[in-house]
């Protein structure tokens, strides 16, 4: 694989750029690997990553039923944060925004990473004391939070109206090291790392069945054929009911849409990003200018990767009184994506009832931001066969004996 | 949007008239059940990637609780029916069956 570098360009424009080599393989799957990965998005990618990097373990297969972070991972609003209230949350996602800072130059690929900063403002005094607490919850967890007045709010983001008449903004959660990256790059900038050290990506495949006996998994039928393995590891979201079924277990997810929306470009007018939980929006502008909003989910089980129009609806609707100015702008696109949803809000990242079958799943509505804490944490189960302390608390088991993660509070539906 | 029928008013409504209340036909657990049992209850839901039935309430309506059988991958609503049963109408699930040879009725 050829470093992406300044010099690289520079030769390579002397080419008229026809000399880049394609960034990942699209290899013949072999008959056997060690370890199969089931989903080619963000957290699956990220996983076979670490696996390799870490573990030096790369006799690996992603399997993929599309293409690769083609799924939630090409779908969110790209938000990175770590301002949770439980330390297990605060832990792995501060882990991931921590691995964000030096993703790009890790990868050797620009996932512009933006640390533009990400406030949650507080519009009832519910929310006021729930964002006091989490502030202080973070500054003993080692996140670095602060809760700010609306002067402040005002100041950094002036395009808010902060005396609304149904929701007056109060105050807000900021997390100045926040902010956004470029989704599909984070995709394409695993895989390429992936494919450079040997393993297989292997794109619209898709898996049919589990192969297992006495509790073993011993490979998977795809549409490729049979691919035997030694371990399996399902990361694929939306789909994990589905596929665990396969594999004979039920899983507590549900799968419900969720949607955004992305409007004309305009000139920058907003550089944090804005999440308004109490009427369901948030809001971000794109380097190439777009307002990027996303809203509530779904109240019902979804497969169809598209939603509701009246969320569209709420969500705007509520964001205008917030931000008065985008009242007249063109919506551009609309799309949905499939969300696993747990109990707690919380993911799951844990061995199976099949004893070399892990998972990771359950991260909702809001599983970018832990796309390289996720990756890490899974491989280090995946590769020890136990889970390691960022994913312990994470486990299967934790809804049987009550020990929840509840993020219902501190998440809300926005992420 | 879904186009649902409440089997109380005997009229069809869009869906921002209801609200939707989660599987349907599940068996509710209690003081002594056992974890395992309990958990099932109230968190490993069917989920289906298909026909799913599910309780819908007429919340701008008349409030009563009914139920519906939809499909999760093309959101076609194949009927409704009154929540008072503990499974769905046999004219039901011969529609199902009919258009889904290889479905058939399991209770959670």
């Amino acid at each position: 694989m050829k470093k992406y570098s300044v010099f690289e360009i520079a030769k390579q424009a002397l080419k008229s750029h026809l000399g880049w080599e394609k960034a990942w393989e699209n290899p013949i799957p072999k008959k056997k690997y060690d370890i199969i990965i089931v989903g080619a998005g963000g957290h699956g990618l990220a996983t076979a990553y670490y696996l390799g990097k870490n573990f030096g373990i790369t006799n690996v297969a992603i399997i993929e039923r599309g293409w690769l972070g083609g799924g939630n991972t090409g779908r969110n609003t790209t938000i990175i944060r770590s301002n949770y209230l439980q330390d297990p949350s605060a832990a792995i996602y501060e882990k991931s925004r921590s691995l964000y800072e030096n993703l790009s130059q890790d990868l050797n690929y620009n996932v512009m990473f933006s640390p533009r900063g990400v406030m949650m403002l507080a519009q009832t005094e519910h929310e006021v004391r729930g964002y006091k607490r989490t502030a202080m919850a973070n500054a003993l967890q080692g996140v670095s939070t602060e809760y700010i007045a609306p002067s402040r709010v005002k100041e950094l983001c002036p395009i808010i109206n902060v005396s609304g008449p149904r929701y007056p903004v109060l105050g807000a959660l900021w997390q100045a090291r926040a902010g956004t990256a470029r989704h599909d790059a984070v995709a394409w900038g695993y895989a390429r790392q992936c494919s450079a050290m040997g393993m297989h990506i292997l794109q619209q495949t898709e898996v049919t069945a589990i192969k297992s006996k006495k509790g073993q998994v011993s490979g998977v039928s795809t549409s490729a054929g049979n691919i035997e393995c030694q371990k399996l590891c399902m990361v694929v979201a939306g789909q994990s009911g589905h596929l665990a079924e396969m594999a004979g277990f039920r899983l507590p997810v549900e799968s419900v849409a969720l949607q955004a929306l992305v409007s004309e470009p305009i000139k920058p007018c907003m550089d944090v990003v804005v999440m308004a939980n109490t009427v369901h929006g948030y809001m971000s502008q794109s380097d190439k200018g777009e307002m990027v909003i996303g809203g509530g989910a779904d109240g019902y089980n979804n497969y169809t990767q598209r939603g509701s129009f009246q969320h569209i609806e709420e969500t705007v609707r509520s964001l205008i009184e917030t931000f008065p100015m985008i009242s007249r702008l063109k919506m551009l696109r609309q799309w949905g994506g499939v969300v696993d949803m747990t109990g707690d809000r919380s993911p799951i990242i844990s061995k199976t009832p099949l004893d070399n079958c892990f998972i990771n799943c359950g991260w909702g509505t809001g599983g970018f931001k832990a796309i390289p804490g996720s990756g890490w944490a899974t491989a280090e189960m995946v590769a020890n066969g136990f889970p390691g302390s960022l994913a312990e608390a994470f486990s299967l088991s934790r809804f049987k004996e009550g020990r929840f993660i509840d993020e219902s509070v501190a998440a809300g539906v926005a992420h | 949007m879904l186009l649902l029928f409440c089997p109380y008013c005997e009229l069809e409504a869009e869906e921002t008239e209801f609200s939707s209340g989660g599987q349907a036909h599940i068996k509710r657990e209690s003081v002594g059940s056992s974890d395992v049992t309990f958990e099932k209850y109230l968190f490993t839901k069917k989920n289906p990637k298909g026909v799913h039935f599910e309780r819908w309430r007429h919340s701008n309506g008349c409030g009563k609780w009914f139920h519906a059988a939809r499909s999760t991958l093309t959101l076609e609503v194949y009927g409704t029916y009154k929540a008072q049963t503990f499974e769905p109408p046999q004219a039901l699930q011969n529609k199902i069956r009919k258009k889904i040879s290889n479905w058939k009725w399991e209770l959670s």
